[in-house]
């Protein structure tokens, strides 16, 4: 408990304690509409969290995380579609097999000393081929889809995943959590002073008796098993999963856009910025709506990026700890 | 404590290093000199494991360290700082060094510890909160320094660390370095061009010329060799 809180001061627990009681509150007092709203949030929350691991703490930029979400999702699905597996063994499947594919990948790139955006290539390479290849892929529907049962019930089922969105919510409440708490807790350990010296000089780290291959590879796979639970989330709460889609280049970069735009390396960044950029959005189609022009929600969204982006270079959320005097010194 | 035998390093058509053999007797403090490209930092990287030799062997305490990758080096007791200081810019200064101290402990805790002591003894705990990418560049020297000590070398490589600095500074750094040999018993190989600070520490001066070994010795005999003096030092120095 002490790492977990040492060197935050009173007034971001407050925060922290009042943010975190509201969201558990929360779906006692919303419509449908703004608990959907929600559950998007702490989506972009978790898998921020998730991506922010490998870029942020260790420095690896990765375009590709569409490919974790898909393994995910679709390992889970069809094991679910075919052998009735619960989700839960699914999931663990899942992460296995991301896990995999993410040592694979870091495996290729770091024995072969690949750094920064060639390495970034690498990791949109094989999210690409895997959408096709998952495209050609029959007994998961190929490109015409995977559908899961849809069951409409109003009792939650949490072993088997089938329920009302109220369900759906905790579950993803309780991953975004757990993330922040696992993130706390490596950024605070050997492991995570590690990270960030590779991300700052990997030759200076090596110099340091740090085994750069070693640690990479922890961040790559780590960043992979979670994202790859978000996944089987989404497979359960969409019940439908299209390559096209899931495997997508929009999909991977969704992800790192709120982690830049909340704070790069930060620990409440990643979910700061899921859920100002997923609240944007709303309002952005609301807003298209009323004007009825085609791309006008792009459009816009693509300003407000913009202007995040030129006015809080690092994030908005070290700027705002600052401001509030809310975080420590360690985590800006 | 290190003996470095016959090691030749090319850079495509250029020899960088050719067939160098010196020792490092443990306990020792010696100096590495000659003028800019004469390979100097390039026989520390082929020591540390940043590249790899061609021909030679080296060893450390009798065991062959040659080829082993920069971390492997680190943990068979060789800490080393780098010419062109390298910072981890984001991180504090204190962090910094707690970085080269989880070389010995699993624990943050201790290593924060004992990156505080180092800290005071480079001077630099009044900076310890501070960027590593703040500091001026004598501080990011120091840091190289305690960064490395934090490791708890055998053998501290030291690359140029008394340059740019006045010569009370180079003083006080100097004494640091005696205060580490005596106390703690920690081996020193360094490369300076500062001659007021090699005369003042080692007792033995290594000299290289276009990656030759040229001249060896203790340092009055090495500023009176003839060919140093041609090379490096020039006629005026003696």
């Amino acid at each position: 408990m002490n790492v977990l809180f040492a060197d935050v001061p009173v007034r971001g627990l407050v925060v922290l304690a009042v943010f975190a009681a509201a969201l558990i509150l929360a779906p006692a007092v919303v419509d449908d509409y703004v608990l959907s709203i929600l559950i998007l949030c702490l989506y972009f929350s978790f898998i921020g969290q998730a991506w922010n691991i490998m870029m942020g703490f260790a420095g690896q930029l990765s375009l590709g995380h569409s490919l974790y979400i898909g393994l995910g999702a679709y390992t889970s699905a069809a094991l679910f579609v075919h052998f009735q597996t619960i989700p839960w063994i699914g999931m663990l499947a899942g992460m296995v097999v991301a896990g995999a594919a993410g040592g694979i990948i870091g495996g290729l790139g770091f024995r072969f000393g690949i750094r920064g955006v060639y390495f970034a290539l690498l990791t949109i390479a094989f999210a690409e081929f895997t959408r096709v290849a998952f495209d050609h892929f029959g007994w998961v529907g190929g490109s015409s889809g995977l559908f899961l049962p849809v069951e409409y019930r109003d009792d939650s089922d949490l072993l088997s995943l089938r329920g009302a969105p109220v369900m759906f919510y905790y579950v993803i409440l309780a991953f975004t959590a757990g993330a922040l708490v696992l993130a706390r807790l490596i950024l605070a350990s050997k492991i995570g002073y590690y990270w960030l010296a590779i991300r700052e000089d990997q030759e200076a780290a090596q110099a340091l008796g740090i085994n750069v291959f070693r640690y990479k590879m922890l961040a790559v796979v780590l960043s992979a098993v979670l994202t790859s639970m978000a996944g089987t989330f989404y497979a359960f709460y969409y019940n439908n999963l299209y390559p096209e889609t899931i495997f997508s280049m929009h999909k991977s970069i969704e992800i790192l856009l709120g982690v830049v735009v909340g704070g790069l390396g930060t620990l409440f960044g990643p979910i700061l910025g899921a859920f100002l950029l997923t609240m944007l959005g709303e309002l952005m189609t609301d807003l298209a709506e009323h004007i009825d022009l085609d791309g006008v929600k792009q459009l816009f969204l693509g300003l407000c990026l913009l202007v995040i982006i030129v006015f809080r270079p690092a994030g908005v959320w070290p700027w705002l700890a600052r401001r509030l005097g809310l975080s420590g010194r360690r985590d800006a | 404590m290190l003996k470095v035998s016959s090691v030749t390093k090319y850079f495509r058509g250029l020899t960088a290093v050719r067939q160098v053999s010196f020792e490092v007797p443990t306990g020792a403090i010696v100096a590495l000199i000659g003028p800019n490209g004469a390979g100097k930092t390039t026989t520390f990287n082929l020591i540390n494991g940043m590249l790899r030799p061609e021909e030679g062997r080296i060893e450390l305490d009798g065991r062959d360290i040659t080829g082993l990758r920069p971390d492997q080096v680190c943990h068979a007791g060789v800490g080393r700082t780098f010419q062109i200081a390298k910072p981890l810019a984001g991180l504090s200064v204190l962090d910094n060094v707690v970085v080269g101290g989880l070389r010995i402990t699993n624990k943050v805790a201790e290593a924060r510890i004992a990156a505080a002591e180092i800290l005071e003894v480079l001077d630099l705990a009044h900076k310890r909160d501070a960027a590593a990418g703040s500091l001026t560049l004598p501080e990011r020297k120091r840091l190289e320094v305690a960064r490395a000590l934090a490791t708890g070398p055998k053998l501290l490589l030291l690359d140029e660390v008394m340059a740019g600095l006045r010569p009370n500074e180079t003083d006080a750094l100097v004494e640091t370095f005696r205060h580490l040999n005596r106390s703690l018993g920690l081996t020193i190989l360094l490369i300076e061009h500062v001659m007021r600070a090699v005369m003042a520490l080692s007792e033995h001066v290594v000299v290289l010329n276009h990656g030759v070994l040229i001249s060896s010795g203790t340092p009055r005999e090495v500023v009176r060799d003839p060919q140093v003096l041609e090379c490096y030092l020039g006629e005026e120095a003696v």
